[in-house]
Formats: structure tokens, sequence, C-alpha cells
């Protein structure tokens, strides 16, 4: 097929996705954005948020952390420190780190020097929330 | 008759002793594989991640980065790494030593030094020798990209306010299953990058950087400090069980060797005891035959 995009989702662990897709949505830091086959080059930071792409029809989605994406006229690589696809996603565990992080928010003031930390933290659970929500 | 029972006892502790050095070198053998494998699955994260940044660098004066800002190193901070459990040759002796070294030579400079240790080693060694901060200990049971997220954020903010002005890593480079090398190497200031790559600049694709390409480098440089921390982590746990493998073979033959040379002797004191008992009963019988 010739719409189609190359994409590979490389973390430390390993690489979490490698294949064709026909469109992928990235969290850039600028904001969302969407990539078809023959975007012009691009390089973004991305955001902790959510990154979903479609295969074959099917929407898929994976929770990201900080990264970048490196898009040429047919692939994109992203590059993320974790990456996990929405049905992995224990939603039990993510739900407990979001209200202790919501909980240690409350107690600081933003000098903090752990605030940044702790507000991540919080900005990776509710991340990975909202893919396991959007998942099937 | 007591010292047969003795050398008995003895092959028997030695044995069993066998067998403990035999399964740790089983166990850490499939720990090894285990972190080898992580390494390789890391290489082509690290790969393409110097790509994009070495071009980036080649973009943007990268120099005004508060990451690469070069002071007079007056306050130094040392990350040792080293593993948490011990019985692996060795693997932490020579980074503790390099250690004290480095910090001697730094300190007879009249510098500042603080240790980082990483792994229940180092730290206890160093715990009553010099002054610790952000020690981190049973790390390496299991561990992930966070840890190297959360030491790089004991040290990154504390660098760019200033609080000190070189950041050294002391670890063990690991180069094959038997040999690892301890390596002590600079990572605050950063080492500039990008100028030592022969990628040509005019070959490379022309992007649209969002945000801006500086702004891109400020994001990228922490990302770097956590490969550069990581591969540490992982050559350490790497480098740990094959110290481990080879010292628990190295163990387990000399138990072998100890047991046959024990073997030895007590079939000896055996046999000996045998031909005196034998002499006793010969001469009585000689003496009773001429009475």
């Amino acid at each position: 097929m010739a719409d189609e995009l190359l994409i590979e989702i490389v973390t430390p662990e390993k690489i979490a996705f490698n294949g064709a897709v026909e469109e992928i949505t990235i969290p850039g830091t600028e904001g969302e954005f969407g990539v078809l086959r023959g975007h012009a080059p691009l390089l973004s930071s991305l955001e902790i948020g959510i990154l979903s792409f479609v295969k074959d029809g099917k929407r898929m989605f994976y929770a990201v952390n900080t990264g970048y994406a490196e898009v040429t006229t047919s692939k994109v690589t992203i590059l993320v420190e974790t990456a996990e696809r929405s049905d992995m996603i224990d939603k039990g565990r993510a739900q407990r780190a979001k209200d202790r992080a919501e909980e240690e928010l409350s107690k600081m003031d933003k000098s903090d020097m752990d605030y940044e930390n702790i507000r991540a933290a919080l900005m990776r659970a509710i991340a990975r929330l909202n893919a396991a929500d959007r998942s099937n | 008759m007591a010292a047969l029972k003795d050398i008995k006892r003895k092959v028997d502790a030695v044995q069993k002793t066998k067998q403990i050095t035999r399964a740790m070198n089983m166990v850490a053998a499939s720990k090894f594989k285990n972190a080898q494998l992580r390494m390789e699955h890391f290489r082509p994260y690290a790969t393409k991640f110097m790509e994009v940044l070495n071009s980036l660098a080649l973009r943007v004066e990268a120099d005004s980065h508060p990451l690469l800002a070069v002071r007079e190193p007056n306050r130094i901070r040392v990350i040792c790494m080293t593993a948490d459990r011990g019985l692996c040759g060795g693997f932490n002796t020579n980074l503790h030593k390099m250690t004290e070294r480095f910090i001697k030579e730094k300190t007879a400079e009249g510098k500042e030094v603080q240790l980082i240790p990483v792994g229940k080693k180092g730290r206890d060694y160093f715990k009553k020798k010099v002054s610790i901060i952000n020690d981190r200990a049973d790390v390496f049971g299991k561990f992930d990209m966070t840890l190297a997220v959360d030491i790089s954020d004991d040290v990154i903010p504390s660098f760019i306010k200033g609080d000190y002005d070189e950041l050294y890593i002391i670890y063990n480079e690991f180069i094959n299953v038997s040999t690892q090398r301890p390596v002590a190497v600079r990572l605050f200031p950063l080492p500039s990058i990008g100028k030592d790559t022969d990628v040509d600049p005019e070959a490379r694709l022309d992007y649209i950087y969002e945000p801006s390409d500086e702004a891109l480098l400020e994001r990228l440089l922490p990302m770097y400090v956590h490969v550069l921390l990581f591969r540490a982590l992982l050559e350490t746990s790497a480098g740990e069980n094959g110290a481990r493998m080879a010292a628990m073979d190295n163990a387990t033959r000399n138990c072998e060797e100890l047991i046959s040379s024990l073997t030895l002797k007590y079939n000896k004191a055996r046999q000996a005891a045998i031909t005196a008992e034998l002499m006793d009963i010969v001469g009585g019988t000689e003496a009773l035959a001429k009475g």
C-alpha cells in the first residue's frame, strides 16, 4: 500500500512497536499532531501523554513518557523512555499512583525541589489511566 | 583413627561448599544472560538517540546550556557505582580502590569532594570514610530507566544551581564476561557533543524543529544524562554477574582440587591404619608362636 507509514517506537528496554500503519497521532510539546505518509521532515519533543496510531483500521493507544519523534517522509521514529500499550496497563496501579501524587502535591508548594518530579509522576499516571480507558 | 574422621568431615564440608558455589555460578549465569539481553535491547535506543543529539548539536551553539557550563572545579561530586552484593571477585574492591585514590588526589589538590554511592557495597564501604550524599543501596535487584532518571534528578538541579562544579562517575566498564575495567568518566560539565562526529552537516535532512532547535536540545540533554547513567547501570549489572560467574567457577574448581587432595590423604591414612593393624596382628601371632 502506497499510503502506509513506517513507524518504530523505541524504548530503552525494547522496541515497543515496529511496523506499517496508516496514521499516527503524536503528543508533541507544541500540541498533539497527526502524521501521514509524505509529511515534511520534523523533529519534535514529546510530552507525557497518549500516542495512538491506526493499523489495519484499528486504533491502538500507548501511554508514553518524555522523548522525541523524528519524522521523515516515509518513516517515524519515536524515542521515549517508556511506552505502554493500553491493554497492558494496570489500571489499579495507575490509579493508586495518581492518588498518591495528588496527595503529595496538595502538601507542597511550587518552590519545593520535588514539585516538578511529583507533577510529572501525576501526569504519567493520568496518561496511563486515559490510555487504558481508550482501549477496546 | 581420629585423624581419619577429621579428614572425612573436612571432605564433606568442602563438598557442601562446592554445591553452593556451583549453584551461585548458575544463578549468576542466568542473571548475566538477562543483563546482557537488556544491554542489547538498549543499544538501538542509545544509538538512535546519539544520532539525533549529534545532528542537533551541529546546528545549535550548545555551549550555552547550564549542563555544559565550565566552572572552576572546587567542589566535586563522584558517583561510585558498585554492586549490591559481594562474592564477585575483585569487582567491588577494584572500584573502592580507584575511588579512594581519586578522592585522595582531588582532596590533595585542595578540592572538596562528595561521594554519591550507588549500590550497597560502595555505600557500606565509604559510609564512615568520606562525606556521602544521595546514596542509593539495593538497587540492582530490579531496576529500569526510572532509576537512571532518579539519579539524574539528584544531580542535575544541584549542578545547575551551582552547588558543585564537576561530576564524575566511577564504574566498571563491561568488556566481556570475565573482564571489567574500572573507569572514571567526567559527566558534568557535559563534554561538548557533536564536535567530533564525522556526520556531514549538509547531508543531514533539514527538519522542522518543534519547539525551536535550542529548546529541543535543552530537553534532550537531560535525556542524554539518563542514557549515560542507564548504560553505566546496565554495564555494572552485567559486569557484576559476569564477575560472580568467574569467581564462583574458580571457587568450584578449587573445591574440587581440595576434595581430591583430601580424599588422597584420607585413603593414605586409611591404608596406613590397616597396615598398622596388620603389623600388630602379625607381631602378636609371632610372639604367641614363640612363647
